[in-house]
């Protein structure tokens, strides 16, 4: 089995274990226990963590040392058999979400948006904000980080690199600006983006294009059209997807769009560091009374708030979120389609 | 023939009444794969009094009626086998009342499902009747005719089981009622009575012409919401039933197998309808369902589908439209299913059965099942979808219905709503006596043999 770059050593002389410390899903009596679990994790032996983890990837943004713990947990939880969803559950959407092979080269001119593998929000690449893009989904261009959910790091490593090659041979391999420079393609997902920057490096897998994070698109964009914002004077709530541990300084891009745009990014207590997961994740792992009870705790913070969006930067927590958001009274929007607001389209 | 049409639109009225050809046409078959059987004429009568003046002058002609709702039944038992009249109900489709009290509604025999479905929402937000997948088109009547099942039968069983009584015109013309209306204003309930009821359910149209039924209502719920289990193993799949409905939570249960979308190919589901008054009460069935299954979460075997709330949508139609669309998968509008009611315990069977008939028949199929009761018995189905135009593909279909009718008997399980040939292989396996019983009690009411021959012949 194909191994994620980990350093045990770091481990060893890391004073904080924030990795644990600072998981809000599993309890430590105290840092000694974390350490423990830890050295056990990395000695390939049974942990609580493996069973308890509710795969949130924040610990691969709390560790200081860049040590990709998460992904090795998971290849852990992989390795030792143990599963955070049931089998069927796993192989169906494994089937679900395969690569089908419909592959058309097409004539793709920048900018190129990759939309993962949800065709159903193609409609929001639209001006003002996307003139003229190229756009494309399906599960033949689906970046498969989501079986980091699921214990299946080999999936990530059979698939995204084919992933890879499709995009290429199928959009990008004509329209890089120069035949020096690499091709861009804009992630209009968080999880795109950090599948082929993180993931990919920490899963030695090459990218032969330049990923561009769907928020630094915007924010060099508004820039363009700054002349055509009208400011929303709005209060947001945001909902942080787990894919943004992977890549956490596009948060400050975000806030910065926010600026941009007149919307108060809301003070709240999940958000950030210590944004709560929408819920989707552990009711496939079967624990719909956790999701329930995360629901209801991200939802009162939210309202509190006083926000009157909920805005998200995941089509799955929208989908997941969307309508219990609406019934407490909050409008419910992608970053993008917020954006699109302020500037009139 | 001229004299009878004459007579017939003396009853209904000239506008009501055909024997054009292309109308004869029309009426020869339905979307199953049964030959098209022409009739001579056909009739839509607008109540009581006229279908009971057409029975007596076809009991006095010898002439053979087929009543037919909306012929949707597709195992051809709306085609005039032996010619005659078919008299077509769709006119008399009135919602003549509803006792929220009580909780039934009085429809006239022609009365579409959708009809009663958009009555309620507009008169009674806060009820609702079993809907089958058919159609919205298909009729209550011809449903109740069959032993048709739907989407509250996890609920309360058959729909036969929620009917309190009818108004029906025997051949004769005689026009009888059953149940509580025999006795009472009030359409309540078949007890305390014998249960007369039972000469007309099941019986296809070969006993009398339903002309208004009172059918039971269920209370509406605000919040309603899906579970999709799925597993690998046939074998598991009658205790999982059985430990699902014992949380007696769900209002429904629909497993379904199907190797299109090639992603679930090889898995078995079972979909879980279920509601509450209020968000908690949602929540605790939810979790009562959960718990039944919990075992086989915790072995990792199987499990329940995670689902974001818009995916669902799709699922919780009523009726569900998955079966229709499967309808049109080969285009030229062939689909027939074999549905066979049986014990919970023969589903690892009645599947493996279907596969190996499916494969060797090399037909587009899909299987499911209707749980009915609180895992009393299912209605097991096997679909196929076949291109009407295309006559090898129309073979292929048959073969595999006729093969699929025999491995269900073989299995321990009835044919429902049988095409004639079925129907022979069912007589030929029951109980002799039974058998006689019905010939004497249908020629009893039907001494003219005139109603739907051909069909429930023993
Ligand atoms: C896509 C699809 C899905 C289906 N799903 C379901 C389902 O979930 N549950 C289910 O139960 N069925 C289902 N069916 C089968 C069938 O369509 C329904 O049972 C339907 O309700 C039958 O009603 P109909 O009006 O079409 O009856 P018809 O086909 O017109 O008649 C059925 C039988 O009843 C007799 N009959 C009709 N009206 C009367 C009357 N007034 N008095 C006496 N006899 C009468 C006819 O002679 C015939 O023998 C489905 C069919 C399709 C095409
Ligand atoms: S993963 Fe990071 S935070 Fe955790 S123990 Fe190792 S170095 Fe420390
Ligand atoms: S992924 Fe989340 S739940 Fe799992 S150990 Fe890391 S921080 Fe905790």
């Amino acid at each position: 089995m194909q191994s994620v770059i980990f350093h045990p050593d770091l481990c060893a002389s890391c004073k904080s274990i924030s990795c644990l410390m600072r998981c809000q899903y599993i309890e430590f009596s105290g840092i000694d226990e974390a350490r423990a679990e830890r050295k056990k994790i990395n000695s390939g032996l049974d942990s609580r963590v493996l069973h308890e983890c509710l795969t949130c990837y924040s610990c691969q943004e709390y560790c200081p040392n860049g040590n990709n713990p998460f992904f090795f947990l998971v290849e852990q939880q992989e390795k030792l058999g143990i599963l955070p969803a049931p089998i069927p559950i796993v192989k169906e959407q494994l089937a679900m979400m395969a690569p089908r092979g419909r592959l058309e080269p097409q004539k793709a001119h920048a900018p190129v948006v990759d939309m993962c593998a949800f065709p159903m929000l193609t409609g929001c690449i639209r001006p003002p904000l996307f003139e003229n893009a190229s756009v494309f989904s399906g599960t033949d261009f689906f970046c498969n980080i989501m079986w980091l959910h699921f214990a299946k790091n080999s999936t990530i490593f059979e698939r995204v690199p084919k992933m890879i090659e499709n995009i290429m041979t199928c959009y990008l391999k004509d329209s890089g600006p120069d035949e020096h420079s690499m091709a861009e393609l804009i992630c209009f997902h968080d999880e795109c983006y950090g599948t082929y920057t993180t993931v990919a490096n920490a899963y030695s897998i090459p990218v032969p294009f330049k990923p561009i994070h769907l928020f630094d698109y915007i924010d060099k964009k508004l820039d363009e059209l700054s002349g055509k914002i009208k400011p929303l004077n709005a209060v947001i709530a945001y909902q942080r997807p787990c894919s943004n541990r992977l890549i956490p300084e596009t948060d400050k891009t975000l806030d910065r769009i926010f600026e941009k745009i007149g919307v108060t990014r809301a003070a709240r207590k999940y958000d950030r560091q210590n944004a709560l997961c929408c819920g989707g994740v552990p009711r496939a792992h079967q624990r719909d009374d956790f999701a329930d009870e995360l629901l209801e705790k991200n939802l009162n913070d939210m309202v509190a708030s006083g926000a009157t969006y909920c805005v998200f930067n995941c089509p799955f927590c929208m989908a997941t979120l969307a309508e219990a958001v609406a019934e407490k009274g909050l409008f419910p929007i992608l970053v993008s389609d917020l954006v699109q607001t302020a500037l009139g389209g | 023939m001229d004299n009878l049409i004459k007579r017939l639109e003396e009853i209904v009225g000239p506008a009501h009444v055909s024997a054009a050809a292309e109308e004869r046409y029309f009426y020869s078959m339905d979307p199953g794969t049964m030959p098209a059987a022409p009739p001579d004429a056909v009739v839509m009568p607008k109540n009581t009094k006229e279908v009971s003046r057409i029975m007596a002058l076809a009991t006095e002609k010898g002439v053979p009626v087929v009543p037919m709702g909306a012929g949707l039944v597709l195992s051809g038992l709306t085609r005039a086998l032996k010619g005659g009249i078919i008299m077509d109900m769709k006119r008399m489709n009135r919602v003549i009342s509803v006792n929220p009290a009580s909780r039934y509604a009085i429809v006239e025999g022609g009365t579409s499902q959708g009809m009663l479905q958009t009555y309620l929402k507009k008169h009674h937000p806060g009820l609702k009747h079993s809907m089958p997948d058919a159609p919205p088109v298909a009729t209550i009547g011809g449903n109740i005719a069959i032993h048709g099942s739907g989407h509250l039968s996890v609920l309360a069983g058959f729909h036969t089981d929620m009917l309190n009584g009818m108004e029906v015109v025997l051949p004769t013309g005689e026009i009888v009622r059953t149940g509580s209306c025999s006795v009472s204003p009030d359409w309540f309930a078949r007890a305390p009575l014998p249960d007369l009821s039972g000469i007309f359910l099941g019986w296809s149209g070969t006993t009398g012409v339903i002309t208004k039924l009172s059918i039971k209502l269920f209370p509406k719920y605000k919040h309603n919401d899906l579970l999709v289990f799925v597993c690998e193993d046939a074998d598991l799949m009658p205790e999982i039933i059985s430990r699902l409905t014992s949380a007696q939570a769900a209002e429904d249960m629909t497993p379904w197998m199907t190797p299109k979308p090639f992603w679930a190919k090889g898995f078995l589901h079972i979909n879980i309808a279920y509601g509450g008054h209020t968000k908690e009460e949602l929540t605790f069935r939810r979790n009562l369902l959960r718990a039944s299954v919990k075992e086989y979460m915790d072995k990792k075997i199987a499990g329940f589908l995670p689902m974001p709330p818009p995916q669902k949508k799709r699922f919780m139609k009523l009726p569900s439209p998955d079966l229709a669309r499967f309808a049109d998968v080969k285009k030229g509008g062939g689909f027939e299913y074999v549905g066979a009611i049986m014990g919970i315990e023969r589903f690892p069977e009645a599947y493996r059965a279907g596969l190996e008939i499916a494969e060797k028949h090399g037909v587009t199929w899909s299987m499911g099942a209707r749980i009915i009761g609180a895992g009393h018995c299912m209605m097991f189905f096997y679909a196929y979808a076949f291109n009407r135009a295309d006559k090898q593909d129309v073979a292929r279909a048959q073969a595999a219905l006729e093969e699929t009718n025999a491995a269900a008997l073989l299995i321990g399980g009835i044919p429902w709503k049988a095409e004639a040939p079925a129907q022979k292989q069912i007589m030929a396996k029951m109980d002799p006596s039974t058998r006689d019983l019905m010939d004497r009690v249908r020629g009893m009411i039907d001494p003219a043999g005139i109603m739907n021959p051909g069909n429930l012949e023993t």
